[in-house]
């Protein structure tokens, strides 16, 4: 049956890109536990758009954890202290009566802040266009069952494929890492026959772009697989290890 | 802008250039003899696509493969976050790797069925000969689709069809074909072929000497209003399934480049065709946002069931029973009562009114009474719990974070809610619109699915219409633009249009009104829901189109939008949103009225069976209706495409027997 | 040159003078360990350590190994502050199954090297430094009688408990500090999956408590009374 609780809220608010951005605590009444997590902010929204105030910004889209644009920093975890959950799918029973929730953005130097709670996480994109990808144009390809694919590979590129790039990795990261995001690609990949042509390529490309694009280094804390939404594994990354220096080795 | 024009002098027919021969050789024989574009003349010609899902993304990359210099926009901040990725349950193809009997007429079939008879049957078939083609091009891109211990792909079987064609990543499907979209699309970024926008939104298409030529984009970081040019426009922007407000669209999912290409000139045809998907899950509140799909795919080892009497689900209504407390002699499996041959996997159209049967005559169940049973116990016990959740462990995850109970002890429950639109962009056979140079893919368009759409299609006209249909049907037009310059930004045409846009947003910022933007979508939804929903009537339907009258004055009198044009601002996109969706409303109360029938999707409750069942007219209605904007405040003109079937004898659905 | 240019050449250089270190401690510890049973062995295989060029060389590429491990540490670490940002997080906290020491290795690092200061200090300068200067003919370089007593010095520093204590904190860290470093070099060489991974992690954690312990064992000894 329905409850509700009060909460305070601490949330930031920053203007833009350059503004120097506060927190901002407000108090929310009577939020129903069965609210998501989403729906108690757009409950505050309207009230303060009722108070004629701008809306706090905030990323989502789907809203059932798979689009990966929502991306919240809550009560120091990305996504809320639930494990294989994104914001959207956290709900306000899992609160108490009376609590304090501080909400933040991402805060890495890879993904500024936009506004509020929204950041830039092109850099994701970019690690992908520098070779996430199987070199092959539309047409032309060989028939799906041309090539058995072993069952376990299949299913173990699947986990890493089911990675939905929302940057809880790096956000988290306490070396500002995107290695687990980009692992999950590399790995995926490399586990196909499909993609194996062209994994030590790939491997290497997405690495160096990695780097280029400022994110920090790989101290294994697994921080990273502990808060995925999507419970990829670091054994991702022993892979992308794997195949990076055994590429670099034959270079 | 069309001239109002008198609805009299004009032919109302319209000819959707299907190329003549026999069903079965007319792709083969368009694609032997249309036009192409050189390569060295590929370069030189741009091209604007609109959206990232698997139909944009698909086609940008396909394009930028083939050499043509692609634009290409999406409104969340990446590509890979657009709505095809919510899609959970697979993707259809007649590739018959099952020898259950499947192929490419099969497939056509039972779409043309599925879609009741209302479906362009050579779109249809074409639709049909691809789907394989999608298969083998989503693999070679290292799409992990489930497999066999013996390494070959898996099938699992959907609603509407008596073979197992749906190829399937876990519940993910959307989500890894997409990426395999994204990758390919990403490929064409890092190699500078294809611009990507992210984070923009299109507010207009640009028509110049009566062809489209561009687009009008807001950057929604920093509020600026910007010119694109192109040879030729491609939308693939989805579905405008959120005018109902709740629905199982992403929040951002909108039809406001239907509706911009709508007041072009484009037609916009049966807007009627909403689909309720069945497998939902409940409403529970009044702060709610949105609603959550389960997959259909549940339905092939869960089964529906409302107790079978009156005292048994008020019990449960009151909280004083549970589900797992009724015995089996107790219980109505109403899809197996009903329809012995299908059971539970009957379409979805045919199984969201049986649900609302049910609950509308007292016997649903959830403390509101509008939830039925989806129940797994048999499956379980037969399968045992570890096959259950390594079919569909994500899914019960979900439903247990949202709901807070454990599917596999007690039975889920679920309610149908809106969930895709078959109606959209009227597209001919080269998924062009009736503006020339403007063409529309996915679900933007209405092509493929006629009156109703079955289960893992969705993906498979995305996917066909992107990779293997546009790309070809597009050089058909582009091969005579060969000697267009690229045109400047700054000819008035784009500058009448841009001022135009900056008009209408000065416009909602200067109401100042009192009212929210969500409070008023929400007023629209529940209009929506109550009257253009599952079951419609005259009288209802009526009601509707009165009521969103109203609902548009209040709109544009009373909607409060606070903050500026240059700068983020969610409020605005949305009220930009919301005027659109306002418009869809009525267009589609007004299809629905005019369409006095019921038509897979459409069910109009004065057209019946006398045991419940959709009752076409054929008579008069096998045609899809166009309606052609006539100017602001005036009624639309209705145009019809005849839709004859030369291969297909029409039949009354039957999923009885 | 990819071992300095990329983060994961980089981290192999850092797995690799770990595992180097590694094996040099399991090394350190097994001789130790002696002691607790034959001074005159323990001594014996210190002498065999001495002053004979094999010994140095050996002595200057493990040093080379603690200054490269240290030098890189001290890189990427700058590095990750960078890639963190200039503004942290109000509230964080780890999620559960996050080791503590792998969020702090480089304190941990630090606490070692400081120790490992005192450590060189109280037996290197005294024993192999003292052989070393002998042979190139400085005299006045400290007692080389003594230098070849390693027990003597062993048993000099470990009769104060203060010092026992001080090792023990030292060796504590320094158990911290492998338990993480130890499966996270291998996890950087790419040497684990889904199956090896939680394997791998606890053959760590057996690893570095079988060193430890061997450490331990002498200002454990000494604290509760005995002597050698």
């Amino acid at each position: 049956m329905e409850k509700t609780i009060n909460i305070t809220l601490k949330i930031w608010r920053q203007a833009g890109p350059k503004a120097k951005g506060e927190f901002v605590t407000y108090k929310l009444d009577n939020v129903s536990t069965d609210s998501s997590f989403l729906e108690m902010l757009d409950v505050l929204n309207e009230k303060l758009i009722s108070e004629r105030k701008e809306p706090i910004v905030f990323d989502h889209d789907c809203r059932e954890g798979i689009c990966g644009m929502c991306s919240l920093f809550i009560n120091g975890h990305p996504h809320g202290l639930d494990a294989g959950t994104t914001t959207c799918q956290l709900h306000m029973r899992r609160f108490k009566d009376g609590e304090t929730i501080t909400i933040e953005p991402w805060r890495s130097k890879a993904f500024p802040v936009l506004k509020d709670l929204r950041v830039d996480r092109n850099a994701f994109d970019k690690i992908i266009q520098a070779g996430g990808y199987v070199s092959v144009n539309t047409g032309g390809v060989p028939d799906g069952n041309a090539i058995p694919i072993s069952k376990i590979a299949a299913d173990e590129a699947m986990d890493a494929a089911s990675c939905i790039g929302c940057g809880a990795c790096a956000a988290t990261c306490k070396n500002g890492s995107a290695m687990l995001f980009v692992a999950a690609k590399v790995s995926q990949l490399a586990l196909l026959p499909q993609g194996r042509v062209e994994a030590a390529a790939r491997a290497k490309a997405m690495v160096a772009k990695m780097d280029e694009l400022g994110f920090g280094n790989c101290t294994n804390t697994g921080a990273c697989e502990a808060e995925c939404p999507k419970n990829v594994s670091i054994s991702h990354i022993a892979r992308l290890n794997r195949e990076f220096l055994s590429a670099k080795f034959k270079d | 802008m069309a001239k109002k024009q008198d609805s009299a002098s004009v032919d109302t027919t319209i000819d959707a250039k299907v190329p003549a021969g026999p069903l079965a050789e007319k792709w083969s024989n368009y694609k032997a003899h249309q036009k192409l574009v050189n390569p060295a003349n590929k370069r030189r010609l741009d091209v604007i696509v609109v959206g990232t899902g698997l139909a944009g993304a698909s086609a940008a990359a396909s394009l930028a493969e083939l050499g043509f210099n692609v634009l290409n926009f999406c409104i969340q901040d990446s590509p890979r976050r657009a709505h095809s990725i919510a899609a959970q349950g697979g993707i259809n193809a007649a590739k018959n790797y099952k020898n259950d009997g499947d192929s490419v007429y099969r497939l056509f079939y039972d779409t043309i069925k599925g879609g009741d008879y209302r479906a362009r049957e050579a779109n249809v078939y074409r639709l049909a000969e691809v789907s394989n083609n999608i298969i083998d091009q989503c693999v070679a891109q290292g799409v992990p689709f489930a497999r066999e211990y013996g390494g070959l792909l898996d099938n699992r079987s959907f609603g509407g069809a008596q073979v197992s064609r749906t190829f399937y990543a876990k519940g993910q499907t959307g989500q890894q074909l997409l990426l395999g979209a994204y990758s390919a699309l990403s490929r064409q970024v890092g190699k500078g072929a294809v611009k990507l926008y992210s984070r923009y939104e299109m507010l207009d298409v640009v028509i110049i000497e009566g062809r489209a030529r561009g687009i009008i984009a807001r950057n929604l970081t920093t509020g600026k209003i910007e010119r694109f040019f192109a040879h030729a426009v491609v939308v693939g922007t989805g579905g405008y399934g959120n005018a109902f407000f709740l629905s199982t669209n992403a929040m951002t999912s909108n039809g406001s480049a239907a509706v911009q290409m709508y007041k072009k000139g484009a037609y916009f045809a049966n807007p009627a065709y909403a689909q309720i998907h069945p497998t939902c899950i409940p409403v529970h509140g009044d702060f709610q946002s949105k609603l959550t799909l389960m997959s259909e795919s549940l339905r092939n080892d869960g089964r529906i069931w409302v107790p079978k009497r009156k005292e048994d689900a008020e019990a449960i209504r009151a909280g004083k029973l549970k589900a797992t407390d009724l015995k089996e002699e107790d219980r109505d499996y109403y899809l197996e009562r009903r329809y012995p041959a299908f059971g539970n996997l009957v379409p979805r159209d045919v199984a969201s009114r049986a649900a609302k049967e049910r609950c509308d005559a007292g016997f649903g169940v959830g403390n509101t009474g509008l939830a039925v049973y989806l129940d797994f116990s048999d499956s379980i016990n037969r399968l045992g719990e570890d096959v259950i959740r390594a079919r569909y462990g994500n899914l019960f995850q979900m439903y247990e974070k949202i709901v807070d109970e454990n599917p596999y002890k007690t039975p889920m429950m679920i309610y149908p809610a809106i969930h895709y639109v078959m109606g959209g962009i009227w597209v001919d056979y080269e998924l062009q619109t009736s503006v020339k140079g403007l063409f529309c893919i996915g679900e933007a368009n209405f092509s493929d699915h006629g009156a109703n759409r079955l289960g893992a299609s969705a993906l498979m006209q995305g996917l066909a219409d992107g990779y293997f249909v546009l790309p070809y049907t597009i050089q058909n037009y582009l091969a005579d633009q060969i000697q267009v310059p690229r045109l400047s930004v700054d000819l008035p045409e784009f500058a009448e249009a841009e001022k135009a846009v900056n008009e209408k947003i000065e416009k909602i910022l200067k109401i100042q009104g009192n009212k929210s933007v969500d409070t008023i979508h929400r007023e629209l939804g529940l209009v929506m829901w109550d009257f253009v929903g599952m079951a419609r009537n005259k009288a209802g339907l009526e009601e509707a189109l009165t009521k969103i009258k109203n609902i548009r004055k209040e709109f544009w009198t009373n909607v409060f939008v606070p903050g500026v044009n240059a700068d983020t601002n969610i409020e605005l996109e949305k009220a930009l949103r919301l005027a659109d969706f306002i418009e869809i409303g009525e267009l589609m109360a007004r299809d629905a009225l005019m369409r006095e029938e019921s038509c897979g999707g459409h069910f109009r409750e004065e057209y019946q069976t006398p045991d419940g069942e959709a009752l076409r007219n054929d008579e008069e209605f096998s045609f899809a209706s166009c309606w052609k904007f006539n100017g602001e405040g005036e009624d639309p003109i209705l145009l019809k495409e005849p839709l004859e079937y030369e291969f297909i004898k029409r039949q009354q659905r039957n999923y009885k027997a | 040159m990819w071992l300095i240019d990329s983060s994961i050449g980089r981290k192999l250089i850092m797995s690799i003078t770990g595992i180097f270190l590694v094996l040099f401690l399991i090394f350190h510890g097994t001789m130790n360990f002696v002691v607790l049973f034959s001074a005159e062995a323990y001594n014996a295989i210190a002498g065999f350590l001495g002053a004979n060029w094999y010994a140095l060389i050996g002595t200057k590429i493990l040093a080379l190994g603690f200054v490269v491990h240290i030098l890189y540490a001290l890189y990427l670490t700058f590095q990750n502050q960078k890639a963190r940002g200039s503004k942290s997080y109000a509230v964080k906290n780890n999620q559960k199954g996050v080791e503590w020491a792998s969020q702090n290795m480089l304190v941990l690092g630090i606490i070692i090297l400081g120790f490992m200061g005192l450590h060189l200090f109280q037996f290197w300068s005294k024993m192999q430094l003292v052989e070393i200067s002998h042979k190139l003919g400085c005299e006045n370089a400290g007692n080389l009688e003594l230098a070849k007593d390693g027990a003597y010095w062993v048993r000099h520093y470990f009769e104060n408990p203060y010092y026992s204590v001080l090792y023990i904190i030292w060796l504590t860290a320094l158990w911290f500090h492998l338990t993480h470093g130890v499966w996270s070099a291998l996890q950087t060489i790419g040497a684990s999956n889904n199956i090896w991974l939680p394997r791998i992690k606890v053959i760590s954690n057996i690893l570095a408590t079988i060193i430890i312990l061997m450490f331990i064992s002498i200002p454990v000894y000494f604290l509760l009374g005995f002597s050698i």
